[in-house]
């Protein structure tokens, strides 16, 4: 268990430790801290966003032990220990990824409050399977929501990777 | 949105888990994937004084086949760990099928199947498909440990028999003779969506007859029920369209469906026909998809 201080109001205090985008980060959290307020208010990472916060809209999506999952729905201390990506980290260089200049050449970016959770899920996708169909991107993309309804240059967006993925690139970057 | 105070245990072992839950009583709840507990506490539905966390309970994270037993899932696995296990792929598509069916990627990935059980929504789609396979769970407490069928697990909307001090550990899907099975859930979206009604068959068919039938239905009465009329009167007739339409009449005869923001009890009533009709000509026609 990580280690437990008790306020003098007796609310208890838990130091975690978690890896974001590649550097360890230890705070002191609450029970109750959800993992996107340590990640937007701890962190200062505020690409990750805060939609309708009952795990439906996706844009608060966060890789997890590289599975995309929403951060508002998991308790800060529960990802104690574990690996986190998010937007901020979706770029291996200071250069663009793949997936986000994409996104910017298909105009899949429209008030672009989803555009974070969206790259998230897209890029999850892409890691796993290079060359999704659409139905199998229309499925990655289900749980995140575009309220501008921008969806079909989203999902040509992710298909444009695919096409222009080769697949001696994939073999080499596993 | 933000969740009121708790306390937070997370027990390196099931006796501990167990022992923190009896000594918190009705004040605690267990947290395991969180997707449901949580989102419940951000609407003030729900504020346990104490959250038991299972995430050190490694063990329950598993999905095995264990010979002369049958395929034993741990309840910590999530729903996208039905959906990627190679044994149910195998074994049980159906079950995979249904556990990629529901909700989005991303709560797939924490969302457990115990969690999905325990909560007891009468329109969950892990229940029907796992009922019609017979499956039974295993529940342990401070006093021992006890398995039962899953079917009888549930009392009501959001009621089980698990005590205070119980959690479920897993859910075993026996070996049998059963040729096929399939659910269908119908939603209002292809996503995201909670179902309308969720049929589940199994089915055991020997050169044109069918010698048993299980059909379970979701959404369709305050519990997942058993189409047990429809059941008895398939068993030991030959395939035929007409039989197999009979059955889905049957079938909906038996439910209780309520009329609520999704459809009504009529429209329920009349898709259970349909999709029960269907469910069986998929399991008998394609095996367990």
């Amino acid at each position: 268990m990580s280690q437990v201080i008790t306020d003098k109001h007796g609310i208890q205090h838990y130091m975690i430790t978690i890896n974001v985008n590649g550097d360890d980060y230890t705070r002191v959290v609450k029970a109750n801290t959800l993992l996107v307020n340590v990640l937007r208010d701890e962190l200062d990472l505020t690409g990750t966003k805060k939609g309708c916060e009952l795990g439906d809209c996706g844009s608060c999506t966060i890789l997890l032990e590289n599975k995309p999952v929403d951060s508002c729905m998991i308790l800060a201390i529960e990802a104690d220990g574990k690996k986190i990506t998010t937007i901020e980290g979706i770029a291996e260089s200071s250069e663009l990824d793949k997936v986000q200049e994409a996104f910017i050449n298909n105009g899949a970016i429209q008030c672009g409050y989803c555009t974070p959770g969206m790259i998230i899920s897209a890029k999850a996708l892409l890691t796993r399977n290079p060359h999704p169909n659409e139905k199998e991107v229309r499925e990655a993309i289900a749980g995140n929501l575009c309220r501008c309804t921008g969806f079909v240059n989203i999902v040509k967006a992710v298909l444009k990777v695919s096409e222009e993925t080769n697949d001696k690139e994939v073999i080499s970057n596993e | 949105m933000y969740l009121p105070d708790f306390d937070y245990y997370a027990p390196d072992s099931l006796a501990e888990t167990c022992e923190a839950l009896e000594r918190f009583g009705a004040k605690a709840k267990v947290l395991s994937g969180g997707t449901d507990i949580i989102a419940k506490m951000k609407s003030g539905l729900l504020s346990p004084g104490v959250l038991i966390s299972l995430k050190k309970l490694e063990d329950l994270k598993k999905i095995d086949y264990v010979s002369g037993k049958g395929v034993v899932i741990g309840a910590l696995s999530t729903h996208n760990d039905l959906v990627n296990s190679k044994i149910l792929n195998d074994k049980y598509l159906s079950v995979s099928e249904a556990a990629h069916n529901m909700a989005s990627n991303q709560i797939r990935n924490i969302g457990t199947v115990g969690g999905n059980l325990c909560n007891a929504v009468p329109s969950a789609d892990l229940p029907p498909i796992l009922i019609a396979l017979g499956a039974t769970i295993k529940l342990v407490g401070t006093k021992g440990e006890r398995v039962m069928l899953l079917e009888d697990l549930f009392t009501g909307p959001m009621k089980t028999v698990i005590a205070e001090n119980e959690i479920l550990t897993e859910i075993v899907i026996p070996d049998q003779l059963s040729t096929g099975s399939n659910y269908i859930k119908f939603g209002l979206r292809r996503s995201g969506a909670l179902a309308v009604v969720g049929i589940a068959v199994a089915v055991t068919v020997n050169g044109g007859t069918i010698t048993e039938a299980k059909i379970a239905i979701g959404a369709a009465a305050p519990t997942p029920i058993r189409a047990r009329e429809a059941e008895k009167f398939l068993q030991g007739k030959t395939i035929s369209d007409d039989l197999l339409a009979e059955a889905g009449v049957i079938a909906s005869g038996e439910s209780k469906p309520i009329s609520d923001i999704r459809g009504s009890a009529e429209y329920r009533r009349d898709l259970i026909r349909v999709l029960t009709r269907r469910a069986l000509h998929k399991a008998i026609n394609e095996g367990h998809v």
